[in-house]
């Protein structure tokens, strides 16, 4: 099938993009650590990150747009992850 | 050339088929049902190409072909009165996201009281939904219409909805000649499409818009809904160059040339107008007939140009425009008209509301009390 990146503006299509959304972590409340001892790198946690934010390799979190819901403590099968009040 | 002997439903199907449709969703109701059956036969039967989706209702009809077109498949629906209604918000949706959809509208009257047949008031209520809306009066030309529809749609990437009476025409047997498939293919070629959706190179389509995006692209919708009469002109002319055939372009005129009096309606009364105005003309009266083929966008100049200075013009409308002095189509007209108002007089006659009887007599009988007229 054909695809045209080209679009006149008829059409509303909009492309994504890395923090289009704005600056999303300020927005936190908590801030998620890994504790490296206790984590077994069951990816868990990067697969359930509803912001993707979690970086697959290394499991470092971007904390730029990490919004601090805490599903990835939550689902951490071995309580890896603690939530931190931010200052 | 093949000819087919058939119900107004049966040739839909038959034109949808013709059309090289890839999906249908559709969901029955009297008078449409039978378009629907028929459609679901012939792909059962692996006559035609076509994924049919039977859908639970018509605002999920018109959902899944919105869906279709997103990705870049021909999708047809067919739909008439409350189903129509209920599609509401998902037509604004359609036109708004410039999906070539093409649906046919068996025109019945709406709930309340409860009826079944034929008047406008199903597809004129739905007139500022963005669909582009072409009124047909014989099955040829519901047959001819549906591929200029696509023809249009794909090019204007605005959907169009083609209108026939429910049982005047969906339940009427009538002799339609099909152009052979080669010609038709030829005149149906795929058009380039707008926007699909592509998983290889992900985008979000139709997302919250504030007041900085929002207004341009409504200000495009309604200059291309409105400049769409080019390519429905276009549409007609390379139809005929191909197939001979010819139901008029916006509007189509029967006996104009040296009128001073016209009869002005939509639909298949159109067909039983020319009657009626051999009838006047036998009595002296110099009466045309203008049918109005494309109600959106409402052909305005290719009206103005056809009537005269001093032309006494009846309308007839198959509506009632609740809360104005008549119909919609009257009122369509006398604002397209208003900058010469003081030259033409316009009239307007109610009349085959809810499927009753209208016969050229009667619409004769309108023109001649209008204007007092001694026969």
């Amino acid at each position: 099938m054909e695809q045209r990146n080209d679009f006149p503006s008829k059409y509303p299509v909009s492309y994504p993009v890395i923090g289009a959304g704005g600056d999303t972590g300020s927005w936190r409340m908590f801030r998620p650590e890994i504790d490296k001892d206790k984590c077994i790198k069951c990816l868990f946690c990067w697969i359930y990150c509803p912001d993707g934010v979690i970086d697959r390799d290394n499991l470092q979190i971007n904390y730029d747009f990490c919004k601090g819901c805490g599903i990835c403590a939550k689902e951490c099968p071995r309580n890896a992850i603690n939530m931190i009040r931010e200052e | 050339m093949k000819k087919l002997f058939d119900t107004g439903c049966h040739v839909v199907a038959q034109a949808v088929k013709c059309a090289d449709v890839d999906m249908v969703a559709a969901y029955p109701i009297t008078p449409q049902t039978s378009v629907v059956e028929e459609i679901a036969a012939l792909t059962e039967s692996g006559e035609m190409n076509c994924r049919f989706l039977p859908v639970e209702g018509e605002h999920s009809a018109m959902a899944a072909c919105v869906a279709a077109a997103a990705v870049g498949a021909r999708a047809f629906t067919a739909t008439s009165s409350q189903g129509l209604l209920y599609m509401h918000e998902v037509l604004h949706m359609a036109s708004g996201c410039r999906f070539p959809l093409v649906m046919v509208n068996v025109n019945r009257a709406v709930f309340a009281p409860w009826t079944l047949w034929a008047d406008h008031s199903d597809s004129l209520s739905q007139r500022d939904t963005g669909w582009l809306q072409l009124y047909c009066c014989s099955l040829q030309e519901v047959f001819n219409t549906i591929l200029q529809a696509y023809y249009i749609a794909e090019r204007v990437r605005i959907p169009v909805m083609v209108n026939m009476d429910g049982f005047i025409l969906s339940h009427c047997r009538m002799i339609v000649n099909m152009p052979d498939q080669e010609i038709i293919d030829k005149f149906l070629q795929r058009q380039p499409n707008g926007w699909i959706a592509n998983p290889a190179n992900p985008s979000a389509y139709a997302c919250v818009t504030g007041a900085d995006l929002y207004p341009g692209f409504r200000e495009e919708l309604f200059n291309d809904t409105k400049n769409a009469d080019k390519i429905i002109v276009e549409a007609a002319s390379v139809y005929r160059d191909l197939t001979g055939f010819w139901d008029g372009d916006l509007i189509d005129t029967y006996r104009c040339d040296d009128a001073d009096t016209f009869i002005v309606t939509i639909g298949s009364m159109a067909a039983e107008a020319r009657l009626s105005i051999d009838l006047l003309r036998e009595q002296g009266v110099k009466t045309g007939l203008i049918k109005i083929r494309s109600f959106r966008p409402f052909p305005a100049a290719a009206l103005s140009a056809v009537l005269p200075d001093g032309a006494r013009v009846m309308v007839l409308d198959r509506n009632y425009g609740l809360g104005t002095e008549g119909g919609i189509v009257f009122s369509e007209l006398k604002a397209s008209l208003f900058n010469r108002a003081a030259k033409i007089e316009i009239a307007n006659q109610i009349m085959g509301i809810g499927g009753s009887d209208v016969n050229y007599q009667m619409m004769a009988d309108a023109v001649t009390s209008a204007w007092d007229i001694r026969r």
